[in-house]
């Protein structure tokens, strides 16, 4: 695991741990340490403990063990008044009975700020989401995007240096999802401040992170910059998780150095790159990503490895083809090819012989 | 972001909305026609109004019953509190005749009223009905009831006086068969008698002659009167019973005002020319002073202005009455001190109601908080305590804490065992407000938690921790964010517990002694005790306008919109 250790973590998670019920562990052990400024994702799937993460670091919850520090100081024991993060929820929670002017003022009235000054954080935090003309609405009166820009802009208003976000966009159509998304790390980037982002969605994990956790039954199970996510999972699971993936299945045959050879269930050969695996006779789980498929034989290394795959079906989806191939007993790998002109159209029926680079093919844990 | 395009957000969303729809063709050259040349408005009517008949059918039953079981007996009995007819039924002659009488210039009306007045009594004591006009026109000026009573016994000896001697001068006017003979139609004689025989069928009504109806106006009036009550309302056989005395009186005034019976001919037209000469020397009654005789309160003005003033048909006496008011010749006027009661009962009641409602807020919203609040689990079962005493009777809640609340009851033993109150100074927790109040608030408690629930149920708790994450106290995410959301739950609690407290009547009855009871239990003494259902029902109505008045200010300055039970 790439953890960055260091005396400049902003939000340090050290060893906590948390459970309900006192039989179960939500979080087993989670240790995190983010430098200030930067934008972290928390992704995985439902009851892997992103969000009981998010919980205890706003103040919700509180730490069956471990400790949670803020630049430095330990916030178990202050109530979450008193963190002065701001946050955002999945369901806005913008409170009903007054205007979106009342509702970015309510953070700075608490505060005790002055009229004046609280008026024009207010406007300005609205004309920040681009949101200036709808100060006297009530939130009823919103869609759903305009909601979660103005909860976007409470949460900013009274400029605290970090912000959580539990799946904000959920409840968003896809388009108006991706606008929010560009919108959202442009601001956290203008304004220097530290976001953690709860999401289980992987391409929102992508396009917005800094580095993204990938989470799974209480742990972290990769934590890393979204490009290296994605092109070296460190296990099945994240391999799995993010993007598409296809995955067959073997034993180390043998370990050179940065490449081995892995002999598939049905006999074949491979060559991968050995990640998860420590010696020949290993069982593993082979990943490689449906772009990085080869089949014109020009561009694989001559002495490479190739397996004879039969085309079952050919989707034409614009940007890019998909083919479905049975390869190695499997009829559910898949590769992607550009749309390009020189590039040819598989016909299903068709066999043809495939091979990629051996860096592009992951052995990891079975 | 930094480029400010106003316009940025509703780009997403808002497309759709505040754009003029595409004009059709057809819209622009007169009204859009359907398919088979209609109107397109006139063939969507037709489609909708098998669904709304089909509709209004299944509702149809519902409807009706509403109607017959809810708004006609309340509309009834709100009627009743200005229905006055009785007087002017009872007492027609009299209240047609006291119409043009002066009670101020402080003088008893004319001998005319007096003689009016015997035949009225003397029909409504043949009918039984002068006690109930009695008891009426009791609740307006004590001691009628009995002067009527009184009068009902003796009007019979007034008109013998008149009947005695037409029966002196001849003998012809004893008999009841006579009268028949020289009254009715010869045909109707003749069934009579046939009835008289076999007794098939209904008996045959009587028929007067019309020569005699000319000429004998008021006797005429007055036996079709008699002949009428002994027919339908005794079911007697008329050919069988003798004339009333008022028709003597009345055949005495035709002869006396010079009738023309000499052009009457048939049976009886001999004896009425001999009594016609006869009636001249007769005694006559002076009835003012025979009522005085019966009763010296018939000389009383008040009486008869009391009379004067309810002659009506309809009257507000009974509204003057419910806010401590009376009719009086110059107009309403307030009852003396020590008779006002209603306006402090109304005041009592919404004062208490208020209270009880304050006080329902205070212990069911931390309540509806807690069940909201709860894993359902436990909030199902807590549900259950809230819910318990809707299952038990009301009387058996009541009477708990008749005993839970006395003097030497379970509150005030432990209170002494506690050394807070001495032993010789035990709280009055019971029989009076403070008993009435506890135990409505006890009563009404589910009626304003039910609500609080639901409403409480929907604030999602992202609500408090958004505040809270925004920086504010536990008190203030409260009082500025929760709060004011479960407003719409306070007020149709508020509604429920006012309004159903303010009509309470079994638990102020019980544990309300003297001091702690509400109008409801006046307009109950009304309605069973002293059976004043006029007034009854004016107390009702004046309660029900109350309400709906407090409801309308409720609309105005809460809104009804706001009102949640639910969802």
């Amino acid at each position: 695991m790439a953890v960055d250790s260091g005396s400049d973590a902003f939000v340090e998670f050290d060893r906590v741990q948390k459970s309900y019920d006192g039989e179960n562990l939500v979080v087993k052990d989670l240790n995190l340490f983010m430098p200030k400024g930067e934008f972290l994702t928390m992704l995985g799937p439902s009851g892997s403990g992103k969000t009981t993460c998010l919980m205890m670091l706003a103040g919700f919850e509180t730490a069956t063990h471990g400790d949670i520090r803020l630049d430095g100081e330990s916030i178990n024991n202050i109530p979450p008044h008193k963190r002065g993060i701001g946050m955002v929820f999945q369901n806005y929670a913008l409170f009903p009975h007054m205007t979106v002017a009342e509702n970015l003022s309510f953070p700075l009235e608490v505060r005790k700020m002055g009229k004046s000054e609280r008026e024009a954080k207010v406007k300005r935090a609205l004309d920040m989401v681009q949101m200036g003309a709808f100060g006297g609405r009530r939130p009823a009166q919103l869609s759903g995007g305009q909601q979660q820009r103005i909860a976007l802009a409470r949460a900013l208003v009274f400029e605290p240096e970090l912000v959580l976000m539990d799946e904000p966009l959920g409840a968003l159509d896809k388009q108006l999802r991706e606008t929010l998304q560009f919108e959202i790390t442009k601001l956290a980037h203008k304004l220097g401040i530290t976001v953690v982002y709860v999401t289980h969605d992987q391409t929102e994990a992508l396009t917005m992170s800094d580095r993204v956790a990938v989470f799974d039954d209480g742990r972290i199970q990769q934590l890393a910059p979204p490009d290296q996510l994605y092109e070296q999972p460190e296990n099945s699971f994240v391999a799995q998780f993010i993007g598409e993936n296809n995955t067959l299945e073997g034993i180390v045959k043998e370990i050179k150095g940065d490449t081995c050879v892995v002999q598939l269930d049905g006999g074949e050969l491979i060559d991968a790159k050995p990640i998860n695996v420590s010696a020949a006779g290993d069982r593993t789980r082979v990943s490689i990503r449906p772009e990085r498929v080869e089949y014109n034989k020009d561009r694989l290394s001559p002495d490479a490895h190739t397996l004879n795959a039969e085309v079952l079906e050919f989707i034409y989806m614009g940007d890019i083809f998909r083919t479905r191939l049975k390869v190695a007993g499997a009829d559910e790998f898949v590769i992607k090819t550009r749309n390009a002109p020189d590039v040819e159209r598989l016909q299903p029926g068709q066999t043809i012989e495939i091979g990629w680079l051996p860096e592009d093919c992951r052995a990891l844990d079975a | 972001m930094t480029d400010n395009t106003a316009a940025g957000p509703d780009q997403f969303d808002g497309a759709a909305s505040g754009r003029p729809a595409p004009k059709t063709e057809t819209a622009d050259s007169g009204p859009m026609l359907a398919a088979d040349g209609r109107p397109l408005k006139a063939s969507l009517n037709r489609a909708l109004r098998r669904q709304k008949l089909r509709a209004m059918m299944l509702i149809a039953p519902l409807l009706i019953f509403v109607l017959v079981t809810f708004i006609a007996p309340i509309a009834d009995m709100l009627f009743r509190s200005v229905e006055n007819q009785i007087v002017s039924e009872t007492l027609p002659r009299t209240t047609t005749e006291l119409a043009t009488w002066d009670g101020d210039a402080g003088e008893i009306p004319p001998p005319v009223v007096f003689e009016a007045l015997y035949k009225d009594i003397f029909i409504a004591q043949e009918r039984k009905l002068h006690t109930r006009l009695g008891s009426r026109l009791n609740y307006e000026l004590t001691g009628v009831s009995s002067l009527f009573r009184k009068s009902g016994r003796n009007v019979d000896d007034m008109g013998e006086v008149y009947q005695d001697q037409f029966e002196d001068l001849n003998a012809f006017w004893e008999d009841g068969e006579n009268w028949n003979r020289m009254m009715a139609t010869p045909d109707w004689l003749d069934d009579i008698t046939a009835w008289s025989e076999d007794r098939e069928g209904s008996q045959p009504p009587f028929e007067m002659r019309e020569e005699v109806a000319a000429v004998l106006p008021e006797t005429a009036a007055t036996f079709q009167t008699f002949a009428d009550f002994v027919q339908f309302e005794d079911e007697d056989n008329l050919a069988n019973e003798d004339p009333w005395a008022i028709v003597y009186s009345a055949l005495y005034e035709d002869l006396q005002s010079g009738a023309d019976v000499a052009s009457l001919s048939g049976p009886g037209a001999t004896e009425l020319q001999e009594a016609a000469a006869a009636v001249a020397g007769f005694e006559s009654v002076d009835y003012t002073a025979a009522f005085h005789d019966v009763d010296e309160d018939w000389h009383d003005i008040e009486v008869w202005q009391t009379i004067q003033t309810y002659s009506p048909d309809f009257t507000s006496g009974y509204f003057l009455n419910a806010v401590d008011m009376k009719k009086s010749p110059d107009g309403p006027e307030m009852r003396p001190e020590n008779e006002q009661l209603h306006i402090m009962l109304f005041m009592r009641t919404l004062f208490m109601s208020l209270v009880i409602t304050g006080s329902c807020i205070l212990l069911g919203y931390p309540v509806a908080w807690i069940l909201a609040n709860l894993p359902a689990r436990t909030a199902n079962l807590l549900m259950i305590l809230v819910l318990l005493p809707f299952w038990t009777s009301l009387l058996v809640r009541t009477s708990a804490w008749k005993v839970m609340l006395q003097q030497q009851g379970v509150v005030n033993d432990t209170l002494v065992w506690l050394g807070i109150v001495a032993d010789d100074s035990r709280l009055a927790l019971i029989n009076n407000q403070t008993g009435t109040i506890i135990a409505m608030t006890h009563i009404l408690l589910p009626f304003m938690i039910l609500p609080l629930y639901s409403v409480m149920k929907t604030i999602p708790p992202s609500y408090l921790r958004a505040a809270k994450s925004l920086g504010a106290t536990n008190w203030t995410a409260f009082w500025r964010v929760y709060f004011p959301q479960s407003v719409p739950g306070i007020g149709a609690g508020s509604i429920l517990v006012f309004i159903l407290s303010i009509g309470y009547y079994i638990t102020p009855e019980i544990v309300g002694g003297t001091t702690g009871t509400f109008i409801s239990n006046r307009i109950a003494y009304h309605i069973s005790s002293s059976l004043n259902w006029g007034l009854a029902a004016a107390l009702g109505a004046i309660l029900l306008a109350v309400v709906l008045g407090l409801y309308w200010a409720y609309d105005k300055i809460v809104g009804i919109d706001n009102v949640k039970l639910g969802g």
